[in-house]
Protein backbone atom coordinates (compact mmCIF):
# COMPACT_ATOMS: atom_id res chain seq x y z
CA UNK A 1 0.00 0.00 0.00
CA UNK A 2 2.97 2.04 0.21
CA UNK A 3 3.52 3.96 -2.86
CA UNK A 4 6.60 5.14 -4.04
CA UNK A 5 6.79 9.32 -4.63
CA UNK A 6 9.64 11.14 -6.44
CA UNK A 7 11.01 14.65 -4.95
CA UNK A 8 13.07 16.54 -7.27
CA UNK A 9 14.95 19.70 -5.76
CA UNK A 10 14.59 22.40 -7.62
CA UNK A 11 16.10 26.51 -7.60
CA UNK A 12 13.50 28.79 -8.17
CA UNK A 13 14.78 29.55 -12.08
CA UNK A 14 12.32 28.97 -14.97
CA UNK A 15 12.68 26.15 -16.76
CA UNK A 16 13.72 24.10 -14.58
CA UNK A 17 10.59 21.79 -14.32
CA UNK A 18 10.40 21.85 -18.28
CA UNK A 19 13.43 20.54 -18.16
CA UNK A 20 12.50 17.56 -15.24
CA UNK A 21 9.57 16.67 -17.25
CA UNK A 22 11.52 16.46 -20.47
CA UNK A 23 14.02 13.85 -19.30
CA UNK A 24 11.48 11.91 -18.24
CA UNK A 25 9.40 12.49 -21.45
CA UNK A 26 11.93 11.20 -23.28
CA UNK A 27 12.43 7.96 -21.62
CA UNK A 28 9.09 7.03 -21.82
CA UNK A 29 8.33 7.39 -18.18
CA UNK A 30 4.39 7.90 -17.20
CA UNK A 31 3.39 10.75 -14.75
CA UNK A 32 0.39 10.00 -12.86
CA UNK A 33 0.37 13.19 -10.45
CA UNK A 34 2.51 16.05 -9.71
CA UNK A 35 2.77 18.94 -6.76
CA UNK A 36 4.70 21.37 -6.52
CA UNK A 37 5.60 23.09 -2.80
CA UNK A 38 7.38 25.92 -3.29
CA UNK A 39 9.53 28.51 -1.00
CA UNK A 40 10.81 32.06 -2.14
CA UNK A 41 13.89 30.43 -2.90
CA UNK A 42 13.25 26.47 -3.91
CA UNK A 43 10.83 24.52 -4.19
CA UNK A 44 10.02 20.79 -4.23
CA UNK A 45 8.71 18.79 -7.10
CA UNK A 46 7.06 15.71 -6.28
CA UNK A 47 5.76 12.95 -8.88
CA UNK A 48 3.99 9.75 -8.74
CA UNK A 49 5.71 7.81 -11.87
CA UNK A 50 5.16 4.44 -13.41
CA UNK A 51 8.93 3.53 -12.79
CA UNK A 52 10.01 5.38 -9.58
CA UNK A 53 13.99 3.91 -9.58
CA UNK A 54 14.38 4.00 -13.26
CA UNK A 55 13.00 7.63 -12.81
CA UNK A 56 15.58 8.62 -10.20
CA UNK A 57 18.57 6.39 -12.33
CA UNK A 58 17.90 9.26 -15.64
CA UNK A 59 17.50 12.33 -13.10
CA UNK A 60 20.33 11.60 -11.24
CA UNK A 61 22.54 11.25 -14.52
CA UNK A 62 21.17 14.70 -15.09
CA UNK A 63 22.41 16.03 -12.38
CA UNK A 64 18.89 16.43 -10.32
CA UNK A 65 18.99 15.69 -6.71
CA UNK A 66 16.26 13.19 -6.21
CA UNK A 67 14.97 11.22 -3.30
CA UNK A 68 11.93 8.58 -2.99
CA UNK A 69 9.52 8.81 -0.03
CA UNK A 70 6.78 6.80 0.64
CA UNK A 71 3.32 7.97 0.59
CA UNK A 72 -0.31 6.34 0.71
CA UNK A 73 -3.41 6.85 -1.78
CA UNK A 74 -7.02 6.18 -1.33
CA UNK A 75 -9.70 6.71 -3.70
CA UNK A 76 -13.26 8.35 -2.74
CA UNK A 77 -16.13 9.76 -4.33
CA UNK A 78 -15.30 13.03 -5.44
CA UNK A 79 -16.62 15.27 -2.62
CA UNK A 80 -15.19 17.17 -0.07
CA UNK A 81 -16.56 15.47 2.72
CA UNK A 82 -14.90 12.43 2.25
CA UNK A 83 -11.61 14.18 2.28
CA UNK A 84 -12.70 15.57 5.04
CA UNK A 85 -13.48 12.66 7.25
CA UNK A 86 -9.99 10.82 5.91
CA UNK A 87 -8.36 13.33 7.38
CA UNK A 88 -10.63 13.45 10.36
CA UNK A 89 -9.81 9.37 10.82
CA UNK A 90 -6.24 10.58 11.03
CA UNK A 91 -6.51 13.65 13.69
CA UNK A 92 -8.39 11.19 15.71
CA UNK A 93 -5.40 8.89 16.17
CA UNK A 94 -2.51 12.22 16.35
CA UNK A 95 -1.34 10.63 13.10
CA UNK A 96 0.02 14.59 11.43
CA UNK A 97 -0.61 14.77 7.68
CA UNK A 98 2.93 16.34 6.27
CA UNK A 99 1.21 16.94 3.44
CA UNK A 100 -1.07 15.94 0.96
CA UNK A 101 -2.57 16.52 -2.26
CA UNK A 102 -5.45 15.17 -4.55
CA UNK A 103 -7.02 14.61 -8.32
CA UNK A 104 -10.33 14.31 -9.55
CA UNK A 105 -10.81 11.53 -12.26
CA UNK A 106 -14.62 12.44 -12.54
CA UNK A 107 -16.92 10.37 -9.78
CA UNK A 108 -13.85 9.62 -8.06
CA UNK A 109 -11.03 11.52 -6.72
CA UNK A 110 -7.50 10.17 -5.11
CA UNK A 111 -5.91 11.45 -2.43
CA UNK A 112 -2.13 10.72 -1.54
CA UNK A 113 -1.22 11.29 1.57
CA UNK A 114 2.06 11.81 3.54
CA UNK A 115 1.59 10.98 7.31
CA UNK A 116 4.39 10.84 10.31
CA UNK A 117 3.23 7.20 10.29
CA UNK A 118 2.08 5.80 6.99
CA UNK A 119 1.85 2.41 7.82
CA UNK A 120 -0.64 3.22 11.32
CA UNK A 121 -2.21 5.27 8.73
CA UNK A 122 -2.83 2.82 6.55
CA UNK A 123 -4.22 0.58 8.98
CA UNK A 124 -6.72 3.24 10.48
CA UNK A 125 -7.85 4.19 7.05
CA UNK A 126 -8.50 -0.02 6.35
CA UNK A 127 -10.14 -0.07 9.42
CA UNK A 128 -12.64 2.49 8.46
CA UNK A 129 -13.07 0.67 5.15
CA UNK A 130 -11.41 3.28 3.00
CA UNK A 131 -9.85 1.77 -0.54
CA UNK A 132 -6.61 2.46 -0.16
CA UNK A 133 -4.88 2.40 -3.77
CA UNK A 134 -1.56 0.00 -4.65
CA UNK A 135 1.43 1.75 -6.99
CA UNK A 136 0.09 -0.48 -9.42
CA UNK A 137 -3.39 0.80 -9.61
CA UNK A 138 -2.19 4.32 -9.32
CA UNK A 139 -0.10 3.79 -12.79
CA UNK A 140 -2.91 2.26 -14.71
CA UNK A 141 -4.93 5.71 -14.24
CA UNK B 1 47.00 77.46 6.57
CA UNK B 2 48.27 73.86 7.07
CA UNK B 3 48.09 72.45 10.64
CA UNK B 4 49.99 69.94 11.95
CA UNK B 5 50.09 67.51 15.22
CA UNK B 6 54.01 66.78 15.74
CA UNK B 7 55.70 69.23 12.90
CA UNK B 8 58.98 67.71 13.94
CA UNK B 9 57.65 64.54 13.11
CA UNK B 10 55.77 64.84 10.53
CA UNK B 11 57.94 67.31 8.46
CA UNK B 12 60.94 65.61 9.55
CA UNK B 13 64.51 65.57 6.97
CA UNK B 14 64.51 62.13 5.79
CA UNK B 15 67.99 61.72 7.03
CA UNK B 16 67.15 62.30 10.27
CA UNK B 17 64.20 60.28 9.89
CA UNK B 18 66.75 57.39 8.88
CA UNK B 19 68.75 57.55 12.20
CA UNK B 20 65.14 57.99 14.22
CA UNK B 21 63.93 54.32 12.60
CA UNK B 22 67.64 52.85 12.91
CA UNK B 23 68.00 53.89 16.52
CA UNK B 24 63.78 52.69 17.34
CA UNK B 25 64.73 49.65 15.04
CA UNK B 26 67.45 48.67 16.91
CA UNK B 27 65.73 49.01 20.58
CA UNK B 28 62.67 46.82 18.85
CA UNK B 29 65.04 44.30 18.09
CA UNK B 30 66.42 43.61 21.11
CA UNK B 31 62.97 43.92 22.91
CA UNK B 32 61.93 40.94 20.98
CA UNK B 33 65.46 38.80 20.79
CA UNK B 34 65.45 38.47 24.47
CA UNK B 35 61.69 38.77 25.26
CA UNK B 36 59.59 36.68 22.54
CA UNK B 37 60.51 32.90 22.16
CA UNK B 38 59.33 32.91 18.48
CA UNK B 39 61.39 36.18 17.29
CA UNK B 40 64.62 34.56 18.59
CA UNK B 41 64.13 31.30 17.15
CA UNK B 42 63.63 32.92 13.92
CA UNK B 43 66.35 34.91 13.84
CA UNK B 44 68.68 32.19 15.35
CA UNK B 45 67.69 30.24 12.39
CA UNK B 46 68.30 32.97 9.67
CA UNK B 47 71.90 33.15 11.70
CA UNK B 48 71.29 36.75 12.97
CA UNK B 49 71.80 38.01 16.61
CA UNK B 50 70.61 41.56 17.92
CA UNK B 51 73.93 42.95 16.48
CA UNK B 52 73.56 41.81 13.38
CA UNK B 53 70.86 45.03 13.13
CA UNK B 54 72.81 47.95 12.81
CA UNK B 55 70.78 50.43 10.80
CA UNK B 56 67.42 50.40 9.00
CA UNK B 57 69.01 49.70 5.94
CA UNK B 58 69.65 45.86 8.03
CA UNK B 59 65.83 45.22 7.74
CA UNK B 60 65.62 43.30 4.81
CA UNK B 61 68.00 40.20 7.00
CA UNK B 62 65.29 39.16 8.80
CA UNK B 63 61.72 36.88 7.93
CA UNK B 64 58.93 37.92 8.09
CA UNK B 65 56.14 37.59 10.18
CA UNK B 66 52.28 36.33 9.12
CA UNK B 67 48.73 36.59 9.96
CA UNK B 68 49.60 32.69 10.41
CA UNK B 69 52.36 33.26 12.77
CA UNK B 70 50.12 35.57 15.18
CA UNK B 71 47.80 31.91 14.81
CA UNK B 72 49.86 29.83 15.97
CA UNK B 73 50.92 31.82 18.87
CA UNK B 74 47.07 32.53 19.81
CA UNK B 75 46.35 34.62 22.18
CA UNK B 76 49.44 36.21 23.35
CA UNK B 77 52.04 33.88 22.56
CA UNK B 78 54.37 37.08 20.55
CA UNK B 79 53.60 39.56 22.88
CA UNK B 80 57.10 41.17 24.62
CA UNK B 81 55.86 42.41 27.83
CA UNK B 82 54.45 40.51 30.91
CA UNK B 83 50.83 40.57 30.81
CA UNK B 84 50.86 42.83 33.94
CA UNK B 85 51.98 45.06 31.53
CA UNK B 86 49.19 44.71 29.16
CA UNK B 87 46.47 47.52 29.51
CA UNK B 88 44.12 46.90 26.91
CA UNK B 89 43.39 43.95 24.41
CA UNK B 90 42.01 44.20 20.51
CA UNK B 91 41.29 41.23 18.64
CA UNK B 92 40.00 40.79 14.91
CA UNK B 93 38.86 37.59 12.57
CA UNK B 94 41.72 35.38 11.92
CA UNK B 95 41.40 32.80 8.89
CA UNK B 96 40.59 29.59 10.78
CA UNK B 97 38.14 31.20 13.44
CA UNK B 98 40.69 32.12 15.72
CA UNK B 99 41.02 35.74 16.24
CA UNK B 100 43.74 37.52 16.22
CA UNK B 101 44.85 39.34 19.17
CA UNK B 102 46.74 42.43 19.94
CA UNK B 103 47.57 43.45 23.16
CA UNK B 104 48.47 47.10 24.22
CA UNK B 105 51.03 48.20 27.19
CA UNK B 106 50.34 51.86 28.52
CA UNK B 107 52.78 53.57 25.69
CA UNK B 108 51.22 51.66 23.40
CA UNK B 109 47.80 53.37 23.74
CA UNK B 110 49.57 56.86 24.02
CA UNK B 111 51.29 55.93 21.21
CA UNK B 112 48.17 55.02 19.31
CA UNK B 113 46.72 58.46 20.45
CA UNK B 114 49.35 60.26 19.10
CA UNK B 115 49.20 58.54 15.33
CA UNK B 116 45.51 59.15 15.83
CA UNK B 117 45.72 62.87 16.60
CA UNK B 118 48.02 63.02 13.75
CA UNK B 119 45.51 61.51 11.57
CA UNK B 120 42.66 63.97 12.92
CA UNK B 121 44.76 66.63 12.43
CA UNK B 122 45.53 65.57 8.79
CA UNK B 123 42.07 66.13 8.42
CA UNK B 124 41.88 69.22 9.85
CA UNK B 125 40.05 68.60 12.91
CA UNK B 126 41.10 70.72 15.97
CA UNK B 127 39.98 71.16 19.70
CA UNK B 128 36.87 73.32 18.57
CA UNK B 129 35.82 70.18 16.45
CA UNK B 130 32.63 67.73 17.22
CA UNK B 131 33.75 64.37 15.98
CA UNK B 132 31.07 61.71 15.90
CA UNK B 133 32.79 57.91 15.64
CA UNK B 134 29.96 55.47 13.67
CA UNK B 135 32.66 53.30 13.83
CA UNK B 136 32.16 50.00 15.73
CA UNK B 137 33.49 50.20 19.23
CA UNK B 138 34.80 46.75 20.96
CA UNK B 139 37.17 44.32 19.97
CA UNK B 140 37.61 46.27 16.62
CA UNK B 141 40.19 49.06 16.83
CA UNK B 142 38.22 52.01 14.83
CA UNK B 143 35.98 53.31 16.88
CA UNK B 144 38.51 53.17 19.97
CA UNK B 145 41.37 54.42 17.90
CA UNK B 146 39.70 57.31 16.91
CA UNK B 147 38.24 57.80 20.35
CA UNK B 148 41.64 58.84 22.05
CA UNK B 149 42.41 60.19 18.95
CA UNK B 150 39.83 63.15 18.94
CA UNK B 151 40.39 63.20 23.00
CA UNK B 152 43.31 63.61 22.03
CA UNK B 153 43.52 66.48 20.47
CA UNK B 154 41.24 68.45 22.70
CA UNK B 155 37.94 67.88 20.38
CA UNK B 156 34.36 66.79 21.61
CA UNK B 157 34.07 62.80 21.15
CA UNK B 158 30.40 61.80 20.75
CA UNK B 159 31.19 57.90 21.08
CA UNK B 160 28.16 56.85 19.46
CA UNK B 161 29.31 53.53 17.91
CA UNK B 162 27.91 51.93 14.27
CA UNK B 163 24.13 51.43 13.72
CA UNK B 164 21.09 52.99 14.48
CA UNK B 165 21.25 55.71 11.67
CA UNK B 166 18.33 57.38 12.79
CA UNK B 167 19.96 58.30 15.97
CA UNK B 168 23.20 59.27 14.00
CA UNK B 169 21.45 61.78 12.53
CA UNK B 170 19.93 62.96 15.11
CA UNK B 171 23.04 64.00 16.50
CA UNK B 172 24.97 64.95 13.69
CA UNK B 173 22.26 67.46 13.93
CA UNK B 174 21.79 68.71 17.45
CA UNK B 175 24.89 68.34 18.43
CA UNK B 176 26.54 70.09 15.96
CA UNK B 177 28.92 67.54 14.77
CA UNK B 178 31.42 68.79 12.58
CA UNK B 179 33.90 65.90 11.83
CA UNK B 180 32.12 62.09 11.00
CA UNK B 181 34.04 58.80 11.29
CA UNK B 182 33.27 55.76 9.75
CA UNK B 183 33.59 53.40 6.85
CA UNK B 184 33.04 55.27 3.56
CA UNK B 185 30.33 53.00 2.72
CA UNK B 186 28.84 53.89 5.70
CA UNK B 187 29.17 57.85 4.90
CA UNK B 188 27.29 57.38 2.00
CA UNK B 189 24.37 55.30 3.48
CA UNK B 190 24.54 58.09 5.60
CA UNK B 191 24.34 60.92 3.08
CA UNK B 192 21.27 59.01 1.93
CA UNK B 193 19.37 58.89 4.74
CA UNK B 194 20.36 62.41 4.99
CA UNK B 195 18.59 63.37 2.20
CA UNK B 196 15.44 61.05 2.91
CA UNK B 197 14.59 62.26 6.34
CA UNK B 198 14.62 65.66 4.49
CA UNK B 199 17.29 67.22 6.84
CA UNK B 200 18.80 70.12 4.62
CA UNK B 201 22.67 70.11 4.67
CA UNK B 202 22.06 73.40 6.06
CA UNK B 203 21.22 72.06 9.51
CA UNK B 204 24.47 70.34 9.64
CA UNK B 205 28.34 71.06 9.89
CA UNK B 206 29.49 68.87 8.91
CA UNK B 207 33.16 69.57 7.59
CA UNK B 208 35.14 66.52 7.17
CA UNK B 209 35.05 62.44 6.95
CA UNK B 210 37.95 60.18 8.04
CA UNK B 211 36.66 56.82 6.22
CA UNK B 212 38.76 53.62 6.29
CA UNK B 213 38.91 49.71 7.28
CA UNK B 214 37.43 49.28 3.72
CA UNK B 215 38.82 49.56 -0.16
CA UNK B 216 36.90 52.37 -1.68
CA UNK B 217 37.48 54.55 -5.04
CA UNK B 218 38.20 57.78 -6.07
CA UNK B 219 34.68 57.51 -7.74
CA UNK B 220 32.69 56.89 -4.10
CA UNK B 221 35.19 59.84 -2.55
CA UNK B 222 33.43 62.19 -5.10
CA UNK B 223 29.95 61.04 -3.97
CA UNK B 224 30.90 60.82 -0.93
CA UNK B 225 31.98 64.64 -1.02
CA UNK B 226 29.51 65.93 -2.77
CA UNK B 227 26.96 64.53 -1.50
CA UNK B 228 27.65 65.61 2.33
CA UNK B 229 29.46 68.96 1.20
CA UNK B 230 33.08 67.86 2.72
CA UNK B 231 36.26 66.54 2.69
CA UNK B 232 36.47 62.86 2.51
CA UNK B 233 39.93 61.46 3.91
CA UNK B 234 41.01 58.47 3.71
CA UNK B 235 42.94 56.63 6.79
CA UNK B 236 44.29 53.33 6.81
CA UNK B 237 45.57 51.20 9.72
CA UNK B 238 44.93 47.24 10.88
CA UNK B 239 44.60 45.92 14.06
CA UNK B 240 48.14 43.57 14.26
CA UNK B 241 50.24 46.76 13.64
CA UNK B 242 47.95 49.32 16.20
CA UNK B 243 45.04 49.92 14.29
CA UNK B 244 43.93 53.16 12.60
CA UNK B 245 46.52 55.45 12.77
CA UNK B 246 49.24 53.80 10.59
CA UNK B 247 48.71 56.08 7.38
CA UNK B 248 46.39 59.00 6.54
CA UNK B 249 45.41 61.43 3.65
CA UNK B 250 46.79 64.87 4.24
CA UNK B 251 43.86 68.15 2.80
CA UNK B 252 45.77 67.57 -0.56
CA UNK B 253 44.42 64.06 -0.87
CA UNK B 254 47.67 62.47 -3.16
CA UNK B 255 48.59 59.68 -0.95
CA UNK B 256 48.56 58.40 2.62
CA UNK B 257 51.56 59.72 5.04
CA UNK B 258 52.65 56.51 6.67
CA UNK B 259 53.51 57.75 10.37
CA UNK B 260 56.82 55.98 9.55
CA UNK B 261 58.70 56.95 13.20
CA UNK B 262 56.66 54.96 14.54
CA UNK B 263 56.04 51.48 11.52
CA UNK B 264 58.39 51.37 9.22
CA UNK B 265 56.85 50.57 5.70
CA UNK B 266 58.14 48.18 2.87
CA UNK B 267 57.26 47.08 -0.49
CA UNK B 268 58.13 43.93 -1.30
CA UNK B 269 57.15 40.95 -4.35
CA UNK B 270 54.09 38.93 -2.54
CA UNK B 271 56.14 35.76 -4.72
CA UNK B 272 59.74 36.02 -4.16
CA UNK B 273 59.64 38.13 -1.05
CA UNK B 274 62.38 39.95 -2.12
CA UNK B 275 61.77 44.13 -1.70
CA UNK B 276 60.97 46.12 -4.93
CA UNK B 277 62.35 49.51 -5.66
CA UNK B 278 60.87 52.87 -4.63
CA UNK B 279 57.18 53.36 -6.95
CA UNK B 280 56.89 49.88 -7.49
CA UNK B 281 53.31 47.84 -6.98
CA UNK B 282 53.85 45.10 -4.75
CA UNK B 283 53.00 43.93 -1.25
CA UNK B 284 53.11 46.28 1.74
CA UNK B 285 54.83 45.28 4.74
CA UNK B 286 55.75 46.47 8.12
CA UNK B 287 57.77 46.60 11.07
CA UNK B 288 56.75 48.74 14.53
CA UNK B 289 59.29 50.54 15.78
CA UNK B 290 58.01 51.77 18.79
CA UNK B 291 55.51 49.12 19.49
CA UNK B 292 56.59 47.49 23.40
CA UNK B 293 53.21 44.91 23.86
CA UNK B 294 53.16 43.34 20.84
CA UNK B 295 55.81 44.13 17.94
CA UNK B 296 56.08 42.48 14.64
CA UNK B 297 58.94 42.47 12.55
CA UNK B 298 58.39 43.06 8.69
CA UNK B 299 54.67 41.60 9.40
CA UNK B 300 53.05 41.16 5.86
CA UNK B 301 49.80 43.39 5.43
CA UNK B 302 48.89 41.47 2.28
CA UNK B 303 47.50 44.87 1.38
CA UNK B 304 48.91 45.75 -2.37
CA UNK B 305 49.77 49.26 -2.88
CA UNK B 306 52.94 51.87 -4.07
CA UNK B 307 55.13 54.35 -1.88
CA UNK B 308 55.64 57.81 -3.11
CA UNK B 309 59.08 59.48 -1.08
CA UNK B 310 58.08 62.89 -2.78
CA UNK B 311 58.17 65.03 -0.45
CA UNK B 312 54.18 66.75 -0.16
CA UNK B 313 52.96 70.11 -0.85
CA UNK B 314 50.93 69.92 2.75
CA UNK B 315 54.61 70.20 4.21
CA UNK B 316 54.93 66.69 5.74
CA UNK B 317 58.26 64.31 4.82
CA UNK B 318 56.62 60.99 5.46
CA UNK B 319 56.30 58.70 2.87
CA UNK B 320 53.24 58.31 0.68
CA UNK B 321 51.15 55.09 0.29
CA UNK B 322 48.54 54.73 -2.43
CA UNK B 323 44.92 53.74 -1.81
CA UNK B 324 45.61 49.92 -1.34
CA UNK B 325 44.89 48.34 -4.92
CA UNK B 326 43.70 44.94 -3.52
CA UNK B 327 44.98 42.07 -1.50
CA UNK B 328 47.99 39.01 -2.43
CA UNK B 329 45.57 36.64 -0.58
CA UNK B 330 41.91 36.20 -0.32
CA UNK B 331 40.65 38.04 2.03
CA UNK B 332 37.34 39.76 2.04
CA UNK B 333 36.52 43.29 3.86
CA UNK B 334 32.78 43.21 4.44
CA UNK B 335 31.30 46.10 6.15
CA UNK B 336 34.55 46.94 7.72
CA UNK B 337 34.68 43.22 9.11
CA UNK B 338 37.85 40.62 7.93
CA UNK B 339 36.21 37.92 6.44
CA UNK B 340 38.18 34.76 4.70
CA UNK B 341 36.30 32.22 2.55
CA UNK B 342 38.42 29.57 4.61
CA UNK B 343 35.88 30.32 7.90
CA UNK B 344 32.96 29.50 5.77
CA UNK B 345 34.65 26.15 4.53
CA UNK B 346 35.50 25.37 8.41
CA UNK B 347 31.44 25.70 8.70
CA UNK B 348 30.31 23.78 6.25
CA UNK B 349 32.76 20.77 6.82
CA UNK B 350 30.86 20.69 10.21
CA UNK B 351 27.59 20.26 8.10
CA UNK B 352 26.83 16.66 6.78
CA UNK B 353 24.17 17.33 4.28
CA UNK B 354 26.09 19.86 2.48
CA UNK B 355 28.31 19.40 -0.10
CA UNK B 356 31.73 21.32 0.58
CA UNK B 357 31.42 23.40 -2.93
CA UNK B 358 30.30 26.53 -1.94
CA UNK B 359 30.35 30.15 -3.88
CA UNK B 360 30.06 33.37 -1.73
CA UNK B 361 28.75 36.64 -3.93
CA UNK B 362 29.59 40.32 -2.50
CA UNK B 363 27.63 43.15 -3.51
CA UNK B 364 26.84 46.58 -2.26
CA UNK B 365 22.97 46.82 -2.13
CA UNK B 366 22.03 50.70 -1.19
CA UNK B 367 25.93 51.35 0.02
CA UNK B 368 26.02 48.54 2.66
CA UNK B 369 27.66 45.36 1.59
CA UNK B 370 25.52 42.21 1.40
CA UNK B 371 26.86 38.59 1.02
CA UNK B 372 25.37 35.38 0.17
CA UNK B 373 26.31 32.04 0.19
CA UNK B 374 25.26 29.34 -2.02
CA UNK B 375 25.90 25.48 -1.20
CA UNK B 376 24.91 22.58 -2.83
CA UNK B 377 22.37 19.97 -1.10
CA UNK B 378 23.86 16.77 -0.83
CA UNK B 379 22.08 13.96 -2.33
CA UNK B 380 22.76 11.34 0.28
CA UNK B 381 20.81 13.76 2.55
CA UNK B 382 17.91 15.18 0.73
CA UNK B 383 14.64 14.73 2.25
CA UNK B 384 11.13 15.14 0.70
CA UNK B 385 10.34 17.99 3.14
CA UNK B 386 10.60 21.36 3.23
CA UNK B 387 10.70 22.05 6.62
CA UNK B 388 14.12 19.81 7.18
CA UNK B 389 15.44 22.49 4.08
CA UNK B 390 14.43 25.13 6.07
CA UNK B 391 16.05 24.32 8.83
CA UNK B 392 19.05 22.86 7.78
CA UNK B 393 19.37 26.87 6.31
CA UNK B 394 18.42 28.51 9.41
CA UNK B 395 21.32 26.51 10.94
CA UNK B 396 23.86 27.38 8.52
CA UNK B 397 23.25 30.90 8.85
CA UNK B 398 23.66 30.65 12.78
CA UNK B 399 26.84 29.09 12.83
CA UNK B 400 28.24 31.26 10.17
CA UNK B 401 27.27 34.26 11.61
CA UNK B 402 28.55 33.13 14.96
CA UNK B 403 32.05 32.27 13.18
CA UNK B 404 32.37 34.82 11.38
CA UNK B 405 30.06 37.87 13.04
CA UNK B 406 28.58 38.54 9.92
CA UNK B 407 24.95 38.19 8.55
CA UNK B 408 25.17 35.97 5.62
CA UNK B 409 22.49 35.14 3.33
CA UNK B 410 22.38 31.10 2.55
CA UNK B 411 20.58 29.98 -0.25
CA UNK B 412 20.31 26.08 -1.52
CA UNK B 413 21.41 25.33 -5.10
CA UNK B 414 21.00 22.31 -7.17
CA UNK B 415 24.18 20.12 -7.02
CA UNK B 416 26.68 20.63 -10.17
CA UNK B 417 25.44 24.18 -10.44
CA UNK B 418 28.74 25.33 -8.76
CA UNK B 419 31.64 25.26 -10.82
CA UNK B 420 33.77 22.48 -10.42
CA UNK B 421 37.68 23.63 -11.21
CA UNK B 422 41.18 21.65 -11.56
CA UNK B 423 42.78 24.46 -10.25
CA UNK B 424 41.77 27.00 -7.83
CA UNK B 425 38.40 27.35 -7.66
CA UNK B 426 36.04 30.48 -8.22
CA UNK B 427 34.61 30.73 -4.89
CA UNK B 428 34.26 34.77 -4.38
CA UNK B 429 32.14 36.80 -6.77
CA UNK B 430 32.86 40.27 -6.12
CA UNK B 431 30.30 42.82 -7.51
CA UNK B 432 31.35 45.41 -5.81
CA UNK B 433 32.19 48.76 -7.39
CA UNK B 434 35.22 50.28 -5.71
Amino acid sequence: MIINQLSVFLENKSGRIAEVLEVLGNENIRITALSIADTSEFGLLRLIVSDPEKARAILKEHHFTVNISDVISVMAPDEAKYYAKILKILSDLEISVEYTYAFSTGKKSIIILRCTDNESAITALKDHEMELLKASDLYKI
Amino acid sequence: MMDFWNRHFECMDRDNLKSVQSERLRETIDRVYFNVPFYRSRMQEAGLGPESIRSIDDISKLPFTTKNDLRDNYPFGLFAVPMSEIVRLHASSGTTGKPTVVGYTRNDISTWSEVMARTLTCAGANRHDFIQIAYGYGLFTGGLGLHYGGEKIGASVIPVSGGNTSRQLQLMRDFGTTVLACTPSYALYLAEAIHESGISLDDLKLKAGVFGAEPWTENMRREIENKLKIKAIDIYGLSEVIGPGVASECMVQDGLHINEDHFYPEIIDPETLKPLPEGATGELVFTTLTKEGLPLIRYRTRDLTKLNFKKCSCGRTMVRMDKCLGRSDDMLIIRGVNLFPSQIETVLLDIKEINPHYRIIVDRINNLDTLELQVEVDDEFFQDKISQLQSLREKLQNNLESATGLGIKVTLVEPKTIERSEGKAKRVIDKRIY
